[in-house]
């Protein structure tokens, strides 16, 4: 499926915003996109498999609160870096 | 040069450079709220060039260069949004890579609530005999090693899963505003099993089994806002640092004071009690000379009614001691004289090993600071920077 890298991950993905991914739930997607950019996974996963914070991942639009977070083929995965404060 | 009282003793340098050494050039590692920054000064230290940003956007806690072998830097990092990871340069910041396992705590069992890493906020490299190893300490309050110069990293088991971890480093609201934080990992320079670390809060501790047991070393030392009077632990040193030549003498600057510990004495003796009354002896950080193990400096803030933490009255300056606290002499000439409101974080003030020693502090309103006169006088040498987090002086050879 597509996933759609935020700017702040850029620096993981080759500057690209747009990238392809496999799994059959958001955990696989992210490991599979860890393998191909190292590092990027623990970004936005802590080690306790929680989504950080300021995070937030869209799976065919719907926001997805855990890796468990099943995904289609044909979804796309949208990753959303939602930063506060000053 | 700033004089000095008869009573300071100093202590010949294990190393110092031979007349005819090729000359050093320092560089000021500077981690701020938006990116991290070098000055690079001339030989005498009287001209600074600024480069960077580094990672601009990013919060960098600490930036710190390997003295050991001369060239690897350390950056502990994290974005508002993203995790946090560890930055290893060996060519000045020209190229990063990324630790390939940053510091995080061990995943919890099924069903238990587990601790992640918040921020890296100290950095500290290892004995001089153990080449690659680095501490880190976290927030919330953990404790990492590496034994690959900062390319992968594991909890300290001793520390991080220590049965009385949990109330050593109480609930939340027990630490800073902007988290509870490990820091001021100090490595026994005759002996690399022998460690201390701080927290805020948590108090002081100390481990001579190279971080297998931690027993906690805060009597005499305040905690004026716990219930009890005298805690074994819960205290909040903002700063401890060793004297290198003598490491037997501790200093710290907490939440509650300035003290000195001599040991094999277990009880702090609390300094900051001859300060100015009208300063008080509040700040985060505090400086040893590299010779003299009665010389130290500490950057008063203000601590009383809502802890503003600014620099008391809107007046900045240094204070030093040359007989271990027994008395305290203000140095501000060349600081603002007024309405001036900014504070220096407990990693920003440092200094460097050279005669007369230099010293260099960077604030909270982003500027640096700089004095090639162990005080005596002061000049600005970086502004409009970010809000700054951490200095470090680095030694770059020619």
């Amino acid at each position: 499926m597509k996933v759609l890298v935020p700017g702040p991950l850029h620096s993981y993905t080759g500057r690209k915003s747009e990238v392809e991914a496999d799994g059959a739930t958001l955990g696989e997607v992210l490991a599979h996109l860890d393998g191909r950019f190292p590092g990027l996974r623990f970004r936005l996963v802590d080690e306790q498999d929680r989504i950080r914070p300021h995070i937030v991942v869209y799976v065919a639009g719907e926001p997805a609160r855990s890796l468990r977070h099943p995904v289609r083929a044909q979804d796309e995965v949208m990753i959303v870096a939602a930063l506060s404060g000053g | 040069m700033a004089t000095r009282g008869k009573s300071t003793t100093r202590l010949k340098p294990k190393r110092r450079a031979a007349p005819s050494s090729p000359p050093k050039q320092l560089v000021l590692l500077l981690g701020t709220r938006k990116g991290a920054f070098f000055l690079h000064g001339d030989a005498g230290r009287k001209q600074w060039r600024i480069e960077g940003p580094h990672f601009l956007g990013c919060v960098i806690h600490h930036l710190v260069l390997d003295p050991r072998d001369g060239r690897t830097l350390l950056m502990a990092s994290r974005t508002g949004h993203l995790g946090p990871t560890v930055f290893r340069s060996t060519d000045w910041g020209k190229t990063w890579k990324e630790a390939t396992t940053p510091p995080a705590f061990a995943k919890a069992h099924e069903g238990q609530e587990g601790e992640a890493v918040d921020h890296v906020f100290w950095l500290t490299p290892g004995h001089a005999s153990q080449p690659g190893v680095w501490y880190a300490g976290t927030s919330p309050q953990g404790l990492f090693r590496s034994d690959d110069g900062g390319v992968t990293w594991t909890g300290v088991k001793g520390f991080n899963e220590h049965a009385m971890r949990a109330k050593w480093i109480g609930g939340m609201g027990a630490g800073t505003p902007d988290g509870p934080k490990m820091h001021s990992i100090l490595i026994d320079p005759r002996d690399p099993n022998h460690m201390y670390i701080g927290m805020s809060g948590g108090g002081s501790f100390e481990s001579t089994d190279a971080g297998g047991d931690w027993k906690p070393m805060n009597k005499g030392v305040a905690a004026d806002f716990l219930p009890e009077k005298d805690p074994e632990y819960g205290h909040d040193p903002h700063q401890m640092q060793l004297h290198p030549l003598r490491p037997d003498r501790l200093y710290q600057q907490n939440h509650c004071g300035i003290y000195r510990l001599d040991r094999p004495s277990d009880t702090w003796e609390r300094i900051g009690r001859n300060m100015p009354k009208k300063v008080g002896d509040i700040g985060f950080a505090i400086c040893l000379h590299p010779r003299d193990p009665d010389t130290v400096w500490v950057f008063p803030m203000d601590g009383t009614t809502v802890w503003p933490r600014t620099s008391p009255d809107g007046k900045p300056s240094v204070y030093r001691t040359t007989n271990g606290g027994k008395t305290w002499k203000r140095q501000d000439k060349g600081l603002p004289a007024s309405q001036a409101w900014f504070t220096v974080k407990r990693q920003a003030f440092v200094l460097d090993q050279e005669d007369p020693v230099g010293l260099y502090f960077g604030t909270t309103s982003g500027e640096v600071w700089a004095s090639r006169d162990e005080g005596a006088s002061w000049r600005s040498i970086a502004a409009h920077l970010p809000h700054v987090y951490s200095v470090s002086v680095a030694e770059r050879g020619r």
